[in-house]
C-alpha cells in the first residue's frame, strides 16, 4: 500500500491495556488527519449514584472504579472527605496509609512493567511467550508484584479492594511483629526491583518527545504520592531540561482542569488551561525526581535516566517503562522505611462527624494525578460527587503523542510504513502511557446537570 | 504440527472494574505453572495475540473449553456480545458480582438512568446504555457462578481446577459466620455490638471484614438461604437506621433478588425504637 492517498486504519481492541478502548487512525497523503482513541467501555455512572449515599461511603465504593488502583480511590476518597469535616490524618496513621498506597504502586506498577509493557520491547504478545526467553525475569517481577500484594494484604485485608479503609483511618491497625514478614519480603523485592531497572533500561528505546506540560502532585522534600500540591511543569521545548513549576491548588483544579465531551469516547477529555498535558510517571520524575529516595536515585541515573537533582527530566514515553521500575524501587526502599520505624498508632482512626461543606483532594494513582471533590449536607449525606481520574486527563495527550509518533514515522526515512506497523506503533504509543480505561469511562460531570 | 492439546481459556469483559480478571494475573506463583496446563487464547488484558482480539468484533469462533465473564451488561452491543460469547464456549463460569448480580452499576436499575446519563454527560445522545445493569444470567445459561466483589483468588484456582478436572467446583455456599468460626474471630455482633452482614452474606472471603474488626458489608452477595426478616432485625438493634439498612444493602449485589424484600423490612419499624427481642 502507498503510503499516498488516504486510509483509514482501525483496531478494534487495544491488548494488554486496563479496560476496552478502540483506535482510529487516518491519514491522508502522508499527513495524519485523525487520532483517536475511542473508550467504548460501558459507562457506570458512579458520580450519579453517589449522590444520595453517607459520607463514610466513597472509599469503598469508588474503590469499585478500578481493580488495578482501588487504594488510590480510596485514599483519595479519605482526603477529600476529611477536609470537608475539617479533619486532618497525619502521624503513624498517614504514614500506614501511605504503605498501604505503596504496596499499591509496588504491585500496579510491576503489573504494567512485565505483563503489559516489556513484550512490546522484545517483540512478544503477551508475558506467557516473554517468559519462554526471559523467566528469570518475569519470576523476578512477578515476585516484586506479589511483595506489593502482601503490603495490601497485611494492611488492608485484600490486594483488590482492600476491607480495612476507612474515612479517619483504619478499621484495625497492626502490631508491629505482623508486619515483620513484609519487611523481610520487600529486602528481596529491593534487590529485585534494583534488577529490574537495569533489566527495563537496556531494552532499546525510540527517538519519541512529549513535549506539553506535566501535572503532578508535588511536596518538597518529598516524591509526593499522597501529599502536597498539584503543579504544572511548562511545556518543555523538546529538550530533556526541567522547566518551570507553578502550583495549582485542588481549590482551583477545576478552574483549569476542564473536562468535555467528544462523541467517539465514554470517557470525558480533559485540558488543563485549553491544552492537552500528561499525568504520570513521566510528569511524577519531572517534577519531583529530586527526591526518589536516595537508592533509586542512583538507579534513575546509571540506567540513564538523566539525573532529576540536576534538573534533567525525560520526555520519552517509551522510557517511561524505566520510570516506573526506578518508582517500584523507590515505594519498596520507603516502605521498608515506614515499618522499620513502625510505632502503633494510640487509635486505628480518627472521627470525622459530618457537616455541610465540599472537600477536594487529589493523589497520585499509579497512572497519574487522580481528584476528588465531594460536598455533603448536616448529616453527611452527599449532595455532589466529582471525580477526574488519570486517564480521562491523559486521553488528549495520548491522542496528541499518537499523532507524532506516526506523523514522524511518516516523514521518516526508509520504506513506507504498511498498516500493520503503523497499526503496532499506535498500539505501542497508547501502552506507555499505561492507560486505565475502566477509570476513564466512568466519570460524569453533575456540573452539567446546573447547567 | 501436532494440535495443542491443552485445553482453552477465554476471558472476557463487560462493565466492570477489571479487578476479578486482575484476580488471575495475582496468582503469581501459579500463573506461568497455569499456561503450561492451559492454553489462554483469549484474554485481552494479559495478550495482544491475534485471538484475544477477537471478542470486540465478534469475530471470534472459539470454540473455547472454558470462559470467564467478568462484568455485566448494561448495553445492547452487549447483549450481542455475551451471546455470541456463550455460542462458542463449552464451559462459562461469571467471575464476580457484576457478572453475577450484576454489581455496583446496577443501582441505576432503582433509578431513573435518564437521569443518570444527564448528570453525567452533556451530550447524553453518545452514550448508548440500557436502563438496567444485569448479570450474566439474565441473558445466557451460565455452568458456574463465582461471588464477590472481587472474587478469592483460592476460589478463583479452584474453579479453574475442578473444570480441568471435569469436575464440580468445591465452594460452599453457607454463610460468613461460619468462617468466622472456622477463623476463630469472636463474633463481633455479639461481642461489640456491630453491624455485621455475615449471617445472611455468602461465604468465600475467608472472613476478612470481622478479622479486621469491621462488619462483614456483603460483598459477596446472599448465601443460599438469607433469613433478612431476622437480620434486618437485628442490624437496627445493633443500631443501624433504616436508611443505614437500606444503603448497606444497596451496593457491590444491589440487584440480587434476594434482597427484594429489605426496604420493606427495614420500613417495619420506626427508626429510633431497637427490637428487644435481637438473637443475643
Amino acid at each position: 500500500m502507498s503510503h499516498r492517498g488516504s486510509r483509514v486504519l482501525r483496531l478494534d481492541a487495544l491488548a494488554r491495556v486496563e479496560g476496552e478502548a478502540a483506535l482510529q487512525l487516518a491519514v491522508r497523503d502522508g499527513t495524519v488527519a485523525e487520532a483517536r482513541l475511542r473508550v467504548y467501555e460501558p459507562p457506570r455512572f458512579f458520580e450519579a449514584f453517589l449522590v444520595g449515599r453517607g459520607h463514610g461511603e466513597p472509599p469503598d465504593i469508588t474503590s469499585r472504579i478500578c481493580g488495578i488502583c482501588p487504594v488510590a480511590y480510596q485514599m483519595t476518597a479519605c482526603q477529600a472527605i476529611e477536609r470537608a469535616c475539617g479533619v486532618t490524618v497525619d502521624g503513624p496513621l498517614a504514614r500506614l496509609r501511605r504503605l498501604l498506597y505503596y504496596g499499591e504502586w509496588i504491585e500496579s506498577q510491576s503489573l504494567h512493567i512485565h505483563l503489559l509493557h516489556a513484550p512490546d520491547f522484545l517483540g512478544c504478545p503477551s508475558a506467557v511467550e516473554l517468559a519462554r526467553e526471559h523467566r528469570a525475569a518475569v519470576e523476578r517481577g512477578l515476585r516484586i508484584k506479589q511483595a506489593g500484594n502482601a503490603i495490601m494484604e497485611q494492611l488492608g485485608g485484600r490486594a483488590i479492594h482492600p476491607v480495612n479503609v476507612r474515612v479517619g483511618g483504619f478499621y484495625r491497625v497492626p502490631a508491629p511483629a505482623e508486619l515483620a514478614p513484609l519487611a523481610e519480603r520487600l529486602r528481596r523485592a529491593h534487590d529485585d526491583a534494583l534488577a529490574t531497572v537495569q533489566w527495563v533500561a537496556s531494552f532499546d528505546f525510540p527517538d519519541a518527545t512529549y513535549d506539553g506540560p506535566f501535572l503532578a502532585m508535588r511536596d518538597p522534600g518529598r516524591y509526593a504520592i499522597d501529599s502536597g500540591t498539584p503543579a504544572v511543569m511548562a511545556a518543555g521545548a523538546g529538550s530533556d531540561a526541567a522547566a518551570p513549576v507553578r502550583a495549582l491548588p485542588v481549590e482551583e483544579f477545576e478552574r483549569h482542569v476542564v473536562e468535555r465531551q467528544v462523541p467517539h469516547s465514554t470517557a470525558l477529555v480533559s485540558e488543563l488551561d485549553g491544552h492537552h498535558y500528561l499525568t504520570g510517571s513521566l510528569a511524577r520524575y519531572a517534577v519531583s525526581g529530586r527526591w526518589l529516595h536516595p537508592s533509586a536515585l542512583d538507579a534513575a541515573r546509571e540506567a540513564g535516566l538523566g539525573d532529576p537533582a540536576t534538573g534533567r527530566v525525560c520526555r520519552n514515553p517509551f522510557r517511561s517503562i524505566i520510570v516506573r521500575a526506578v518508582e517500584v524501587a523507590h515505594a519498596v526502599a520507603e516502605a521498608l522505611r515506614i515499618i522499620d520505624a513502625y510505632e502503633p498508632p494510640a487509635r486505628p482512626y480518627l472521627a470525622v462527624p459530618p457537616r455541610p461543606a465540599t472537600g477536594r483532594a487529589a493523589t497520585e494513582a499509579p497512572r497519574g494525578l487522580l481528584y476528588h471533590r465531594y460536598a455533603m449536607d448536616a448529616d453527611g449525606t452527599l449532595t455532589l460527587a466529582r471525580i477526574v481520574p488519570p486517564t480521562a486527563q491523559n486521553q488528549a495527550a495520548i491522542e496528541y503523542d499518537l499523532r507524532r509518533q506516526v506523523q514522524s514515522r511518516l516523514d521518516g526515512p526508509g520504506e513506507p510504513p504498511g498498516d500493520e506497523e503503523l497499526t503496532s506503533l499506535c498500539e505501542r504509543a497508547v501502552r506507555n502511557h499505561d492507560p486505565c480505561i475502566s477509570c476513564s469511562a466512568h466519570f460524569l460531570d453533575l456540573t452539567v446537570e446546573r447547567g | 504440527m501436532e494440535p495443542d492439546p491443552r485445553p482453552s481459556l477465554a476471558v472476557w469483559k463487560f462493565a466492570s472494574c477489571d479487578g476479578c480478571q486482575l484476580t488471575l494475573l495475582d496468582c503469581e506463583d501459579e500463573l506461568l505453572p497455569l499456561t503450561d496446563r492451559v492454553r489462554i487464547t483469549h484474554f485481552l488484558e494479559m495478550s495482544s495475540a491475534e485471538d484475544s482480539r477477537e471478542p470486540a468484533t465478534l469475530a471470534g469462533t472459539g470454540p473455547y473449553d472454558l470462559s470467564l465473564v467478568e462484568g455485566s451488561i448494561t448495553t445492547v452491543e452487549d447483549v450481542r456480545r455475551i451471546h455470541h460469547i456463550r455460542r462458542i464456549s463449552r464451559r462459562l463460569v461469571t467471575i464476580g458480582a457484576c457478572a453475577t448480580a450484576g454489581g455496583i452499576q446496577a443501582l441505576r436499575n432503582f433509578a431513573d438512568v435518564e437521569e443518570f446519563r444527564a448528570a453525567v454527560y452533556a451530550s447524553p445522545e453518545y452514550i448508548a446504555t440500557l436502563d438496567t445493569s444485569t448479570p450474566i444470567s439474565a441473558q445466557v445459561p451460565v455452568d458456574f457462578e463465582l461471588r464477590g466483589c472481587p472474587i478469592d483468588r483460592g476460589q478463583l484456582l479452584e474453579v479453574l481446577t475442578a473444570f480441568l478436572a471435569g469436575r464440580k467446583p468445591n465452594i460452599s455456599s453457607h454463610s460468613v459466620c461460619f468462617e468466622c468460626k472456622r477463623r476463630g474471630t469472636t463474633c463481633i455482633t455479639v461481642a461489640q455490638g456491630v453491624p455485621c452482614l455475615g449471617p445472611v452474606t455468602h461465604a468465600g472471603c475467608g472472613a476478612l471484614c470481622p478479622a479486621y474488626g469491621r462488619g462483614c458489608y456483603g460483598c459477596f452477595g446472599p448465601m443460599a438461604t438469607p433469613n433478612l426478616e431476622a437480620m434486618v432485625r437485628e442490624l437496627r438493634h445493633d443500631g443501624m437506621t433504616e436508611r443505614d439498612i437500606v444503603r448497606v444493602f444497596r451496593t457491590f449485589n444491589a440487584a440480587s433478588p434476594e434482597y427484594g424484600p429489605v426496604p420493606g423490612l427495614a420500613a417495619q419499624e420506626a427508626p429510633g425504637t431497637p427490637a428487644e427481642e435481637g438473637p443475643r
